[in-house]
């Protein structure tokens, strides 16, 4: 794993046996999604090795699933809405930590993260406690209630970064050039953190149409996307599910890469300064 | 330009302990050193002293081991230097930011290269106790770095360095982070300290004065070639350009025509040994400047009349801006009182020093 | 810089809704777990029976070990898989860093029953593996152990879990200042033995999160066991689900809850000491 070294550390240095462990695993972790992509073009569907008889069968067949796309709608109407709650909340939180002091505030801190490391089970089965006790019918707005909430640590986390990296002379000359604290908010505040912003928001996007755990507890009769699929694992595999599997694949890629390029700032030139400008 | 004049002290190759030679290094396109050689004799304060970008942080490296040169060659006691990894070489650093172990205690920290080379436990603790005593942080033993302030930090960046008794201690900057009266005090300190121990010391700063407070010799470099190496007093006295003349203190340069054995700049006439005739620039320093007494006659100093523009008070010396006829000289007398109005300079022809563009 | 008024009208929307929908249903899950079931019905009578009922049942801490067992299989695992990608992306990739971060994060966000429901098919009798096998005529029939079985459990979630410990791991090794390694081997230290001294202590703060991440999230997994464990891989979240669903006893079920928040809450505590001790302020 190392080698003698001669030169600077801060040139890469070779070191070729650790190099093709760091292959192996990209492989493990690329396999899966490698042959998965791949048989979904499998006539034969999942089975046997290798695969032949290349078709675009399953994703005609998915096209004319019903079901699927109304848990795709329903699964979009609930990660929308759970971004516009955990940004709100998250951005309250992040300035509350950021800016004020208050008895409690470390547990309130360590509370609002809670969901995140907390298996999703725990989190799913409080709520649902909490549903019963409210008398509210288990549907499609309990399971947006509890993305939202377990959600909001992720927007917290990012913009509370964001407001951390902010230049607070930039505030205090507002302020001192006459604006309120309200405009100050509106004017300075908030277009500083909209890269944050954009990037919680893709993340709470993509975590909310993959939630599975917390969902599970949650849900009525109208299913999300992750359950419909679950249903109907249950009842055996077919290749279809490949398909929509590879199809949500694709999304989350493409959606991740563009969160990526957001949160390292080499997003193209003009939505860079879109993004930029207050 | 090649090699740089030798001013009274170049070292015979088997004097010096560290040898470089013609070593370059380029970073792609970039070239940052163009072919250096020097000699660092046993025992000696050599400083690098140049602006950011003058090479001397990587010369310094490249003697650490931290960058390979990309030609030339690195030798010490007679044993080739720069094929060696930094970790096998008797040469240790004080880094600019201390690059001290945060989760190690002080006393770790300067324990550190005795623990790596195995050396044994009991030496271990005499050595760091004998060292960190040498630094004054002998009551810090068990803090951590984070407790420190700058000043601290750096005593302890210095011990962990010397306790390893190396034969060559290089510092980078060492004291570019601390306020102005700390760094005149740890100056002093660390002067004294390279006198009482007689290890060598490569010392890079950008600071002229420091360098000349601390150096036996001063190696300045510019824009990776070198300018000039000489004591201070001689780089002071007798700069070798027009850019070590003014990168080292202060000093009028003075475009004159030489004709006859006599220079002549504006009003100005002065002798001088230089006999070749033409062009020539010429490096006086404001302090060789002085006010004529009025009724002073026959010595061999060159007067002039001048009127004061501008007098910037500054404690125990006043600099006066003059104009001699249309020349702007700089001057520096001992503190008078407010000047105005024309007077009369006097300087030795000996002061104005030949130099190179 | 701030008024009264400005941080009441920040502090208080969020700790509001926090307070109703977090703080008080992880508040009814602690007192379920002091409650009983009688007749079908949730009795509100205080008492500590569920936890005794946890210690004396052999069946719960039989499958409490082996949960621990997996999550720990996972955890190593993941460690071993992500410790040296992470280094080698911290100091041996330059210019490449960028591309191959973005590579592991991928697999990372692209849907966990995706990736469970890819190695379901990887590993079973018809699938992948055995296809592979079978087409190299190293087996004749099918494999069965691959699937269902504890075995496939630990690979699933080590699968999803090692781009989850890789990122803190990476961040605590980019933290660490350059000059730093090169003052250790300046002071005589080989690459490896900075390595030891030096990277490694300091890089203990993000090993910890990420192991603490994966070790509590496989332990809480039910799903996993659902979808690739065998009836012999069932976990201790499966039987909580098993409480709240069919066998209807919420009281347990929310103590063996609560256990597992109290589990996380110490890893998390101990985690936030170490880091003190190994950070830079």
């Amino acid at each position: 794993m190392f080698l003698p070294m001669s030169s600077a550390t801060h040139n890469a240095r070779r070191a070729p046996l650790l190099g093709i462990y760091v292959l192996l695993v990209f492989a493990f972790l690329y396999l899966p999604i490698v042959i998965l992509v791949l048989y979904s073009f499998n006539r034969d569907g999942v089975g046997g090795f290798p695969p032949r008889h290349f078709t675009s069968h399953w994703y005609a067949q998915l096209f004319t699933d019903g079901a699927i796309w109304d848990s795709v709608l329903n699964s979009l109407l609930v990660a929308l809405g759970a971004v516009v709650l955990s940004l709100t909340l998250g951005l309250f939180a992040a300035m509350a930590l950021d800016r004020a002091d208050f008895p409690g505030k470390s547990i309130f801190r360590r509370l609002v993260l809670l969901p995140l490391i907390l298996p999703g089970i725990i989190t799913g089965l409080s709520l649902l406690m909490f549903a019963v006790l409210a008398g509210l019918q288990l549907s499609l707005l309990t399971v947006f209630l509890g993305h939202g909430t377990a959600l909001i640590s992720v927007a917290t986390t990012e913009l509370f970064a964001g407001l951390q990296k902010m230049d607070r002379a930039q505030e205090e000359a507002s302020l001192d050039l006459g604006g309120t604290p309200w405009q100050t908010f509106w004017r300075i505040t908030l277009p500083n953190l909209k890269l944050s912003l954009v990037a919680a928001g893709l993340l709470i996007f993509t975590l909310s149409m993959d939630e599975i755990a917390v969902t599970f507890f949650l849900i009525g009769r109208d299913n999300t996307l992750p359950l419909e699929i679950w249903a109907r694992l249950r009842r055996g595999i077919t290749p279809e599910i490949n398909a929509i599997s590879t199809l949500v694949f694709a999304v989350s890629v493409i959606l991740i890469l563009i969160w990526y390029q957001i949160r390292t700032r080499s997003i193209g030139k003009e939505v860079h300064e879109l993004l930029e400008r207050p | 330009m090649s090699q740089p004049p030798s001013s009274s002290d170049s070292l015979s190759v088997d004097e010096a302990l560290l040898d470089v030679r013609n070593v370059a290094k380029h970073f792609g396109s970039q070239n940052v050193l163009k072919n250096i050689s020097l000699q660092i004799a046993s025992g000696e304060f050599l400083t690098l002293l140049g602006e950011s970008g003058s090479g001397k942080t990587t010369l310094l490296r490249l003697i650490a081991g931290f960058e390979q040169p990309t030609s030339g060659e690195i030798w010490m006691s007679g044993v080739r230097l720069d094929t060696l990894p930094p970790y096998r070489r008797r040469v240790n650093t004080v880094f600019q930011q201390y690059a001290l172990f945060p989760h190690l205690s002080v006393q770790e920290n300067v324990a550190y290269g005795l623990h790596v080379t195995r050396v044994a436990k009991t030496e271990i603790c005499a050595r760091v106790h004998e060292t960190l005593h040498m630094v004054k942080m002998q009551e810090f033993a068990d803090a951590r770095p984070a407790w420190l302030s700058g000043g601290q930090q750096q005593r302890v960046a210095l011990a962990r360095a010397l306790v390893n008794r190396p034969q060559l201690l290089l510092l980078d900057e060492p004291l570019s982070a601390l306020d102005a009266n700390l760094r005149k005090q740890m100056q002093g300190e660390l002067k004294s300290l390279q006198r009482e121990i007689g290890i060598t010391f490569l010392f890079v700063t950008h600071d002229q004065e420091e360098a000349m407070a601390l150096s036996d010799r001063i190696a300045l470099l510019r824009d990776g070639a070198l300018e000039q190496i000489a004591s201070p007093r001689d780089i002071y006295a007798r700069p070798a350009t027009a850019y070590v003349a003014q990168f080292v203190g202060q000093t009028n340069l003075l475009r004159a025509e030489i004709c006859g054995g006599v220079a002549t700049c504006g009003i100005l006439r002065w002798p001088t040994h230089f006999i070749a005739n033409g062009a020539a620039l010429f490096s006086l320093r404001p302090e060789a400047i002085r006010l004529a007494p009025e009724d002073a006659a026959g010595t061999a100093a060159v007067r002039f009349r001048a009127v004061i523009r501008q007098q910037i008070f500054s404690g125990s010396s006043e600099q006066l801006e003059v104009d001699c006829a249309g020349l702007a000289l700089r001057v520096r007398i001992p503190t008078l009182g407010a000047l105005t109005g024309e007077h009369e300079f006097a300087f030795s022809p000996a002061d104005a020093v030949l130099v190179r563009s | 810089m701030y008024s009264r008024a400005y941080k009441l009208i920040v502090s208080l929307p969020p700790l509001l809704w926090v307070g109703l929908f977090l703080f008080l249903p992880y508040a009814l899950m602690l007192a379920h777990s002091f409650w009983l079931v009688r007749d079908g019905f949730i009795v509100h009578q205080w008492n500590l029976q569920n936890y005794a009922k946890l210690f004396q049942n052999p069946v719960y801490l039989t499958v409490l070990l082996r949960t621990m067992r997996i999550a720990a299989s996972v955890t190593f695992l993941s460690l071993a898989l992500g410790y040296p990608l992470a280094y080698y992306m911290s100091f041996h990739a330059g210019a490449r860093k960028d591309l191959l971060y973005q590579l592991v994060i991928v697999p990372l966000w692209v849907s966990y029953l995706v990736r469970g429901y890819a190695w379901k098919t990887i590993l079973g009798s018809e699938g992948v593996v055995n296809g592979f096998l079978q087409y190299l005529h190293v087996t004749n029939e099918p494999v069965s152990f691959f699937l269902y079985s504890p075995f496939a459990v630990v690979l699933m979630l080590t699968h999803i879990y090692t781009p989850f410990v890789f990122l803190p791991l990476y961040a605590s090794l980019e933290h660490i200042p350059r000059n730093l390694i090169e003052a250790s081997q300046d002071l005589g230290a080989s690459p490896r033995s900075t390595f030891f001294r030096v990277i490694l202590p300091l890089s203990l703060p993000g090993l910890l999160a990420g192991a603490t991440f994966a070790f509590v999230l496989s332990l809480g997994d039910f799903l996993a066991p659902l979808l690739v464990g065998g009836p012999s891989s069932i976990m201790i979240a499966n039987i909580v689900q098993s409480l709240f669903g069919t066998a209807f006893d919420w009281p347990l079920g929310a103590s063996i809850s609560v256990c597992i928040l109290l589990l996380t809450i110490a890893l998390l505590f101990l985690t936030e000491r170490l880091e003190k001790r190994c950070s830079f302020r």
